[in-house]
């Protein structure tokens, strides 16, 4: 079974201003078609983790290591600020990693229409990204990292932007894909129950500095309803989450530096 | 489009200019008329509009304003593309940059006419030397703003490339090139502006043709009107280049917000 392993990473920030504990010593690890949720409050290092597991920056400390995978997984990052190339149309944009594959540009191209359409966008895949609205171009991104079927998808807010009846549609668009292509999934959320009913395991984060608090199974069977009716200890769930976040979000408030959880 | 465009161009401000500016021509047609101001030096704005009609109906006007064209395109091409094509390299490789920094640094102050002679002793007193000066006079404005362009790329950008693989060749040619052409543009701009001071400048200094040696020689022989008609003959094509090269921007970033 390939794997994900994140062992005693530790991440630390310096600049003139100071320096942060971005990570202290965090471990955890990832089976092959998983998906699992990272919450946490603002600034706990949820998108560091991602990047060092993207290979975008390297950890001061500890590994991360990839088991039983015969060559270097692909990993994908759906970054928090979308990052879509604003001089590449929208389709552009969408087959960049195959681009960089050295896929011919006919077929490139029909995969990108045809991964654009299931994400409602079939209409504006000529426009380019500055003429989308934020959750557009969101949906975009998202299209960019599966076009490439990644073996590791990494998700930073992905839906943020989205209206609570648009997210629920790409929510479950978003779980289709990941059924059909089964990569491993990193989701940040600030969401807690989005991270219940989207994930098969929750890893809670606490910040300053930040680490793994606990793990949450949420264990609902799939096919999932993501509106969370038929789940009986949903309520219980997201209650126990938010007592392990609460004394981080109140501390955060007191000490002035108060964001979104 | 255009709509918007025409709304730009008859705003009210602009009737402010034109009104500010029709009022300066005429006190200084009824100055030069009743001999307030020396028409020798500074003939009537009427005279000077006779002049310049009467020039542009020559076939040696055309042919000057050609040869200065021919100068200034050639130069601008040879010298905003190497700035181009430097500014890339030193943006996309760090060694370049360290290499060629304290280059740029020492040689993009110098004024270009200083270095003048010694073009003129390596290439000649042909057109080489002239269309070199011109060329190097693009050439910085180009390449430090190419430069600054791939610089200012966003750090997000350069991540997602790495992120989806893009490496070498690849990289250059769909991020660092389109995302620095925004800047490039603003320096092929003032590439241009700074071709056309110094092909004026170089053609009064040492050409027998060419706007710039007609207004020396206009000058010389106290021939102000046509000195002046010349000026604005030079005006013009400043600002028709500025136009182009506007229209330019439009055409190749579609995606640009700004332009
Ligand atoms: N490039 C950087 N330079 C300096 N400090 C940084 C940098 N990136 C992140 N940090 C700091 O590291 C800590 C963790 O940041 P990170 O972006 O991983 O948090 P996060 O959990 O993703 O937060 P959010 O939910 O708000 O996106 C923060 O305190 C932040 O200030
Ligand atoms: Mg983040």
């Amino acid at each position: 079974m390939k794997q994900l392993h994140v062992i005693g990473v530790s991440k630390r920030y310096s600049s003139k201003r100071g320096s942060v504990k971005a990570l202290a010593s965090v471990s955890c690890s990832v089976q092959q078609g998983e998906f699992v949720a990272l919450l946490g409050p603002s600034g706990c290092g949820k998108s560091t983790l991602l990047r060092l597991v993207a290979g975008l920056s390297q950890p001061d400390d500890g590994q991360i290591e990839f088991r039983e995978w015969v060559q270097m997984p692909k990993a994908r990052l759906v970054f928090q600020d979308s990052a879509l190339f604003p001089w590449m149309s929208v389709w552009e944009n969408v087959a960049f990693g195959l681009e960089m594959e050295a896929m011919p540009v006919a077929e490139r191209r029909e995969r990108a229409v045809a991964l654009l359409a299931t994400m409602g966008m079939a209409d504006f895949h000529q426009h380019y990204p500055h003429e989308l609205s934020g959750g557009m171009r969101q949906r975009v991104a998202i299209a960019r990292a599966f076009a490439t079927e990644p073996d590791i998808l990494l998700m930073d807010e992905p839906l943020r932007a989205l209206d609570a009846q648009m997210r629920l549609v790409v929510q479950e668009e978003l779980l289709a894909l990941w059924n059909r292509q089964k990569p491993m999934v990193l989701y940040v959320t600030h969401d807690i129950e989005e991270a219940l009913l989207l994930a098969d395991r929750v890893l809670v984060m606490s910040g300053k500095p930040g680490k793994i608090r606990e793990e949450v199974i949420s264990g609902f069977h799939r096919p999932r309803d993501l509106t969370g009716r038929d789940h009986k200890n949903l309520e219980e769930l997201k209650w126990h989450i938010w007592k392990l976040l609460e004394s981080d979000v109140r501390g955060q408030l007191q000490s002035g530096t108060a964001n979104t959880v | 489009m255009t709509g918007t465009k025409r709304n730009a161009f008859f705003h009210p401000e602009r009737w402010v200019t034109v009104v500010f500016f029709g009022f300066c021509l005429l006190v200084w047609e009824v100055a030069a008329q009743s001999t307030w101001i020396s028409t020798l030096f500074f003939p009537a704005p009427s005279t000077i509009v006779k002049t310049l009609t009467a020039m542009t109906g020559t076939g040696l006007f055309w042919l000057t304003l050609g040869t200065t064209l021919y100068r200034l395109l050639l130069g601008v091409v040879a010298g905003a593309g190497a700035g181009l094509v430097v500014g890339w390299g030193m943006g996309a490789s760090r060694k370049a940059r360290a290499v060629l920094d304290p280059v740029v640094a020492a040689l993009h102050p110098m004024p270009k006419l200083a270095i003048f002679p010694i073009f003129l002793v390596i290439l000649g007193i042909g057109e080489a030397s002239k269309i070199a000066l011109i060329a190097l006079a693009a050439f910085f404005p180009m390449l430090l703003n190419t430069l600054a362009g791939v610089q200012h790329i966003e750090q997000c950008y350069w991540e997602a490339a790495s992120n989806y693989g893009a490496r070498g060749m690849t990289l250059l040619r769909r991020v660092i090139m389109p995302g620095s052409l925004p800047m490039a543009m603003t320096g092929l701009r003032l590439a241009f502006n700074n071709a056309l001071v110094v092909t004026i400048a170089i053609e009064m200094l040492s050409a027998q043709d060419g706007l710039g040696a007609q207004i020396w020689m206009s000058w010389q022989t106290l021939r102000t009107e046509e000195l002046y008609a010349t000026l604005i003959v030079i005006g013009v094509v400043g600002m028709l280049s500025n136009a182009v090269l506007g229209r330019l921007v439009v055409w190749l970033l579609p995606w640009h917000t700004k332009a």
